[in-house]
């Protein structure tokens, strides 16, 4: 497998063919905006939630496979979750596509560790970023704009 | 098409990328440098060195001299009428920056009008977007056409008596345009409007010569025509440098200072404050000896030739939109793929040793106007090849193999 296999694995271009939970979300208790100027991707992430724990979850807008897949996946990942644990599995999703994690933690992301890949293309981390940037963003005390360049 | 063994004279080319020997394709971002450039400039620091101006004693003087001599060269390669008329600055940037600056807050009036074109990069918008903030100007833009060439028509009915500047771009590095300079400089100068080109896709593409053009400001940087960063030119009719104040003040640029008051030396030494990049200037003197010893007609047919072959081979892959079909163009390709953004497309071309720009290339109103977020950009020069495209062709059909 090249490289760019390695980085372009099925499930990533099957979720940038077709993003899950790929819509607006109105009405929604958290939003924000994530955008990377320089490359032009551009995302809304909308979360509806109670006092602990995510209930719904979408995002909307444009960018590369790797951007897009990574909202798609983690919209399928956080839906249900207890907040805390949506921040802790954003700390380490973070933490995946930027260094080498211990395997303990690897096995915690379940299906995002498909984006481990990216930590070998350093241009491309803020891509699989944005929207977990959005993410925390939203859940944090004001919501507003983001972005990861 | 120019001899292969040009390659021999730009050694990164030998740099292995992913373990693919370079093809390197974002000639429009900065072009590489010929051994003798570097080879000039390594002699001057490790023989040479000395500072300019102060030349009392020998290496000080030949320093100086080097400079001239350089400025004398990019005289001539331009066709100035005076070696005054040439400023060094840092870049194509800070050449236009100089001019919204020195010309424009000092000899445009309030309500005037600064007219710029829709296909600018943003060194020839903002600088004049921020003057007309701060000095009561307005702006105003002439549209181009779905093929990527300027509405001349509608350039020209933007000129109205308020027009104090008409600022536009020779080649641009987004499409590849080439604007008809000549008719248009003929056009504002009839109207009595002062005229700016940035040149910093032009120069050592095609022939340029700023007395036949007639314009009143032509911006250039060294580093997009073989030559060293950090270094480039604005040249100035010497009639306006004149009567323009400086853009910087400190050393090197005054007549006399007292603490009360200060008069400043005559172009182009009052556009020139601080202690100049000296290597850089002579680096460029020997890019331009290099370049007039090939022959720009030479480069010219050769980056043709590229560019024809790209179109047809790139026409010939199913799903691929070239953005940018002028009939006048200089060898810049910008494309985009069917249901793959370019992010993607450069990050796999990359694995493949290609390297080619993806993004908005600094020129986001123009990306706004053609409705793409962003291409993919492939720009040819002197060292590439026709297997180089051959290349790229390969790189593309592997980016929708994985991708679709
Ligand atoms: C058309 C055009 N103008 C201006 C510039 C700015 O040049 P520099 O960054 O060397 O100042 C560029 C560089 O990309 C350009 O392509």
């Amino acid at each position: 497998m090249s490289r760019s296999q390695q980085l372009y694995e099925a499930m990533i271009l099957d979720h940038n063919k077709k993003p899950r939970n790929f819509s607006v979300m109105d009405p929604h208790t958290h939003s924000s905006h994530g955008k990377n100027p320089l490359c032009g991707d551009d995302f809304y992430v909308y979360i509806s939630c109670n006092d602990t724990e995510i209930e719904a979850i979408s995002f909307i807008g444009q960018g590369c496979a790797i951007s897009k897949s990574s909202g798609s996946m983690m919209t399928e990942m956080l839906k249900g979750l207890p907040i805390q644990e949506a921040l802790e599995l954003k700390e380490s999703f973070l933490e995946m596509v930027s260094t080498d994690i211990s395997p303990e933690k690897k096995k915690s992301l379940g299906k995002l560790k498909v984006f481990e890949g990216v930590k070998d293309f350093p241009a491309r981390v803020k891509c699989a970023a944005l929207v977990w940037r959005a993410l925390e963003d939203a859940l944090g005390a004001k919501s507003g704009e983001t972005s990861t360049e | 098409m120019l001899n292969p063994n040009i390659r021999k004279q730009f050694p990164v080319l030998k740099h292995i990328e992913n373990g693919h020997e370079l093809v390197y394709l974002d000639n429009t971002a900065t072009t590489h440098k010929p051994l003798r450039v570097i080879e000039r400039m390594t002699k001057f620091y490790t023989h040479q060195n000395a500072t300019v101006h102060r030349g009392v004693y020998g290496l000080s003087q030949s320093a100086t001299d080097y400079c001239e001599e350089a400025r004398k060269k990019v005289q001539t390669f331009i066709k100035a009428k005076h070696e005054e008329e040439i400023i060094f600055v840092k870049g194509t940037t800070e050449a236009i920056n100089l001019v919204a600056e020195s010309f424009g807050r000092f000899h445009l009036k309030k309500g005037q009008e600064i007219l710029i074109t829709e296909m600018e990069h943003h060194a020839n918008i903002v600088p004049w977007q921020q003057l007309c903030i701060k000095h009561g100007c307005t702006l105003q833009v002439a549209p181009i056409k779905d093929n990527g060439e300027l509405n001349l028509e509608a350039w020209k009915a933007g000129i109205n008596k308020n027009t104090g500047l008409v600022a536009f771009t020779h080649v641009s590095n987004a499409l590849g345009t080439t604007n008809p300079v000549q008719e248009m400089c003929d056009f504002a100068k009839a109207a009595g409007v002062a005229v700016l080109i940035d040149g910093a896709q032009a120069m050592s593409h095609i022939e340029v010569d700023v007395q036949a053009l007639n314009c009143d400001f032509y911006a250039f940087s060294a580093h997009k025509m073989h030559g060293p960063t950090g270094i480039g030119v604005l040249y100035g009719k010497h009639e306006l440098l004149k009567i323009m104040p400086p853009y910087q003040t400190g050393g090197d640029m005054i007549d006399v200072v007292t603490f009360e008051k200060t008069t400043f030396a005559v172009p182009p030494a009052r556009f020139e404050p601080g202690t100049p990049a000296i290597a850089e200037i002579i680096g460029l003197g020997e890019t331009i000896d290099f370049l007039t010893e090939i022959g720009l007609n030479n480069i010219f047919h050769h980056e043709h030739t590229l560019l024809n072959y790209a179109n047809i081979k790139l026409k010939e892959i199913k799903g691929l939109r070239i953005i940018g079909e002028a009939k006048e163009k200089n060898a810049i390709v910008s494309f985009v793929l069917d249901d793959i953004h370019p992010h993607d497309a450069g990050t796999i071309l990359d694995t493949e040793g290609i390297a080619v720009r993806v993004g908005h290339h600094c020129a986001q109103p123009l990306m706004k106007r053609l409705e793409v977020p962003a291409t993919i950009r492939a720009s040819f020069s002197m060292y590439n090849t026709l297997e180089e495209v051959d290349k790229l062709v390969a790189g593309i059909k592997k980016i929708q193999g994985i991708m679709l």
